[in-house]
């Protein structure tokens, strides 16, 4: 990263297939929760060092604690922090999002949060609330009554933004800034003035753009940078043909586009190919969001990646090829 | 986890705890055997299960075994496989085991004493391996068959919790569905270093393939020094002293090929794809025309001059005593005609001849004369399925190899018919890489399902494996080939019905990845999950 000048680390930390935070608050989170509570969990002493490697180069760490959705491995070690799931009037023994109905949910974040906020320096926490999937929800009768009580009809992007709300609250109160995915902003969640807005889905990430720069927030682009959506050829053209300010919008607004990130997901990525499905895709986008909008000319761009491409592997980092070429240093890697 | 965890820490134990505890025992002794990869054509397996000590295990030859000790191909696997299987082993003391020390052996009984040579196109890689108390027998007709069971036998042994070596009752008859498995590597549009080459051919070992096609030399560089002619290397390589393998660098791949019981067959592959053949051999290639001016590129190689069957003839015969396998790959592909269209001496040569404006017969005169140079030297040639398809004269003996996406089942009913061998490479070019597990896509490729007799089907040696090198060098070759080539590999050596289900082989190819891991292979990921023992490099 710090060779590209990136200078955010996203650690998208936990989620449902597994929970490797160790938590000194909650350790069976991760005991239970993670693959191996030994060999597949960060310690604390793990997270300093990610943290103050990051320091010395630059590079702010932003931790991202994904809820309501995304939370399954959550409940292994926290019970009664899941929705349990129904199956007509009986618990299937299934779980869904995390449950916004009971006052334990709640106390659990604020300890958690709180916990959180010491352990990770930078200004902003990233709350995540994507994809969150209803059905768990509806299938469950205290949830339903509840949703009566509140008036929300069957309308549950109510009850989501009833959670969020509550847990901005919350993470407001650790005196951190926060960072969300853009359906939170989209289901009307009321937002502090420094949210960052981070816009991810692909196909109308230009309007989406518009809007949330409209209605006044900080944004952050990833929508047209899924590096884990790989390809045949020199896919690295297509990332470095984006242009973050490509929307309709005032210069006001586009003054609040504070930067981008290039993601990659890690369902099929693990470390036998990290680095070279990262690199060197990930420093088109590099060059995207440091060097000057005219920067464009892809033919020079090639020349002077390869170089780069090559420095990279120089300097230890398996980053693959563009193309048929050679480094005057080959990786010695195996 | 939990129980474990109970006694370690504060001894917090509920009686649950040590229920749980004892059911974990009880599950881990039921070890799946479908944990061999790719599944053998007969296993049977049993529960009950025998310990393994590292300091008490022992590989040895059978009385009546054809190969005694000394034999070099069973001395190196059978130090092989004992750091494979037991791969806690340090050289010192290890901890004390609980179990005592019964010794266990691998008797290993050979037909045939053929651990001198070289694997060919006929051995047989058949064997049974038998595990019992304290014994196992392991017995096949050829080496080579044994480098197989032995591999098999290798991925029985598991560890249980606390890193105890354990294998169970196992029956196993087993042989390859079809003998010519191969995998295809691409040493010119990125220059492999060695050890990376070596490293392919240990992981192609534990997936049993047994065919390493090196694509060696094509358009970008030229990196094989020739003896011959080494200029073709100093003058057509990326870097003529970095980026080149020298004949100690070949020998060097052949020989720990051969330890595996894998042939080496080298494609140097004509007319077209030569580009950089041009740069230490001045007038091999044709020069390009503009109007009645050579415009001072070059084409394919020259067909119309005598020198280029003379230095044609010179190299091939260095190739053939350099490559002792019986096969030579002489490509023979995509052939682009505009070059020798806009030039005289090819236009008169086509009249002389009675070509008239067919250039493909003058494709096939020139693979015609490259197969008869290769015939005289006692080898088998391999080409690209176009020089089939072009309709050129090659002796019966030759091999087609079909690459052509679109149509390959037509190609293998047509080519068969004419009662020609082949190999089928088409629907396993992985370099074409996608989002998602498309390593499906390889294991459900059904390679005898086109219109044709039982006999046509016989014709069918095999498959390939490939992974052109336009994307891929050492930095990204070990996690693009590894796993997705071996679900090719269940493909080409098991048998199709008992392997039919995507399913079922998901989470026996998610183990033998993890395998492959802890071998030291970065082998990727196929989905979401976890291995006990991961990657440790960066």
């Amino acid at each position: 990263m710090a060779m590209n000048k990136f200078n955010v680390f996203h650690w998208h930390i936990v989620d449902d297939p597994s929970f490797p935070y160790l938590s000194r608050t909650f350790p069976q989170l991760s005991q239970q929760g993670a693959y191996h509570p030994y060999t597949h969990v960060y310690t604390p002493a793990d997270v300093k060092m990610v943290i103050e490697f990051g320091r010395l180069r630059g590079i702010r760490v932003i931790p991202e604690f994904d809820t309501p959705g995304h939370t399954q491995s959550w409940g292994k070690g926290q019970k009664d922090l899941l929705t349990p799931c129904y199956s007509g009037s009986k618990p299937s023994g299934t779980f869904g999002p995390v449950n916004p109905i009971l006052n334990t949910t709640y106390d659990f974040m604020s300890q958690f949060f709180k916990e959180i906020s010491t352990v990770f320096p930078d200004a902003y926490i990233h709350l995540g609330g994507d994809e969150v999937d209803f059905s768990c929800w509806k299938s469950n009768p205290d949830i339903q009554k509840f949703m009566e009580q509140q008036g929300f009809g069957q309308d549950f992007t109510k009850l989501e933004s009833f959670y969020i709300q509550k847990l901005l609250d919350i993470v407001a109160t650790t005196q951190k800034g926060y960072m969300i995915w853009q359906e939170v902003f989209d289901n009307g969640v009321k937002l502090k003035a420094d949210t960052v807005v981070h816009v991810w889905i692909g196909g109308g990430a230009n309007d989406e753009m518009a809007k949330v720069t409209g209605a006044g927030y900080t944004t952050i682009l990833s929508a047209p940078w899924y590096l884990d959506y790989i390809s045949y050829a020199q896919d690295w053209q297509k990332y470095y043909k984006v242009e973050p300010l490509n929307f309709n919008g005032t210069d006001e607004q586009k003054k609040l586009v504070i930067g981008g990130e290039a993601c990659l997901w890690g369902e099929y990525v693990d470390a036998t190919n990290l680095t070279p499905r990262l690199w060197p895709r990930a420093s088109a986008v590099a060059e995207r969001l440091w060097s000057d909008k005219g920067v464009t000319d892809i033919n020079d761009a090639f020349n002077r990646l390869s170089v780069h491409r090559c420095r990279m592997v120089e300097r230890g980092i398996p980053a693959e090829p563009l193309f048929s070429s050679y480094c005057p240093r080959e990786y010695r890697g195996v | 986890m939990e129980a474990i965890m109970c006694m370690l820490s504060s001894g917090r134990c509920t009686p649950t705890h040590l229920y749980l505890l004892l059911l974990i025992i009880i599950a881990l002794g039921f070890h799946t055997v479908e944990g061999v990869w790719p599944l053998p054509q007969t296993v049977t397996t049993s529960p009950e299960r025998y310990p393994l000590n590292s300091q008490a295990f022992y590989f040895g030859y059978g009385r009546q075994s054809a190969a005694k000790p000394g034999c070099s191909v069973l001395d190196a696997a059978f130090k092989r496989y004992f750091s494979l299987i037991f791969q806690d082993y340090t050289s010192g003391n290890g901890p004390l085991r609980f179990n005592e020390n019964k010794p266990f052996t691998v008797e290993v009984s050979v037909d045939h004493d053929d651990c001198e040579s070289y694997p060919n196109e006929d051995s047989s890689e058949r064997y049974n391996l038998s595990v019992y108390a304290g014994k196992a027998f392991l017995n096949a007709e050829t080496v080579w068959g044994a480098v197989r069971g032995l591999e098999s036998f290798s991925q029985l042994v598991y560890q249980d919790e606390y890193g105890s070596y354990f294998v169970n009752k196992t029956e196993i008859n087993d042989f390859p569905r079809f003998k010519f498995r191969g995998i295809l590597l691409d040493t010119s549009r990125h220059y492999l270093p060695v050890t990376a080459i070596l490293k392919t051919l240990d992981a192609m070992a534990y997936s049993k393939f047994n065919v390493f096609h090196w694509h060696i030399v094509d358009d970008p560089s030229f990196p094989y020094q020739s003896s011959t002619f080494p200029d073709l290397s100093s003058k057509g390589a990326f870097h003529l002293m970095t980026h080149i393998y020298t004949q100690s660098d070949v020998r060097r791949v052949i020989s720990h090929a051969r330890l595996w019981g894998i042939r080496v067959i080298p494609e140097f592959d004509s007319p077209g794809h030569t580009q950089s053949w041009g740069k230490g051999q001045p007038d091999l290639l044709t020069p390009c025309y503009r109007s009645s001016t050579p415009s001072g590129t070059f084409g394919p190689v020259n067909p119309v001059l005598p020198s280029t069957y003379q230095f044609m003839t010179k190299l091939f015969k260095e190739v053939s005593s350099v490559f002792p396998d019986s096969y030579i790959h002489l490509g023979g592909d995509e052939v682009d005609f505009g070059c020798w269209k806009s030039n005289p001496d090819v236009r008169a040569f086509m009249q002389k001849m009675g070509f008239g404006g067919d250039f493909l017969k003058l494709e096939a005169f020139y693979m015609e004369s490259i197969v008869n140079i290769t015939s005289a030297l006692n080898k088998t040639s391999i080409v690209w399925q176009d020089v089939f398809d072009y309709h050129e004269q090659i002796p019966k003996d030759t091999v087609l190899h079909i690459w052509k996406g679109t149509g390959y089942k037509a190609e293998l009913s047509r080519i068969t018919k004419a009662g020609m061998r082949v190999v089928l490479a088409a629907p396993w070019y992985i370099n074409h890489i996608t989002y998602g597990q498309d390593w499906r896509n390889s294991y459900t490729v059904q390679p005898l399902d086109f219109s044709g007799t039982d006999e046509q089907k016989k014709l069918v040696i095999g498959g390939e494996v490939a992974m052109w090198g336009e994307y891929v060098d050492a930095t990204n070759l070990h996690p693009r080939l590894w796993p997705r080539a071996s679900a090719g590999a269940e493909r080409l050596w098991s048998d199709e019905q008992q392997t039919s289900s995507v399913d079922k082989a998901f989470p026996r190819l998610q183990d033998f990845r993890c395998l492959l891991v802890r071998r030291g292979i970065r082998a990727e990921p196929l989905f979401v999950g976890h291995c006990k023992h991961e990657y440790q490099g960066i």
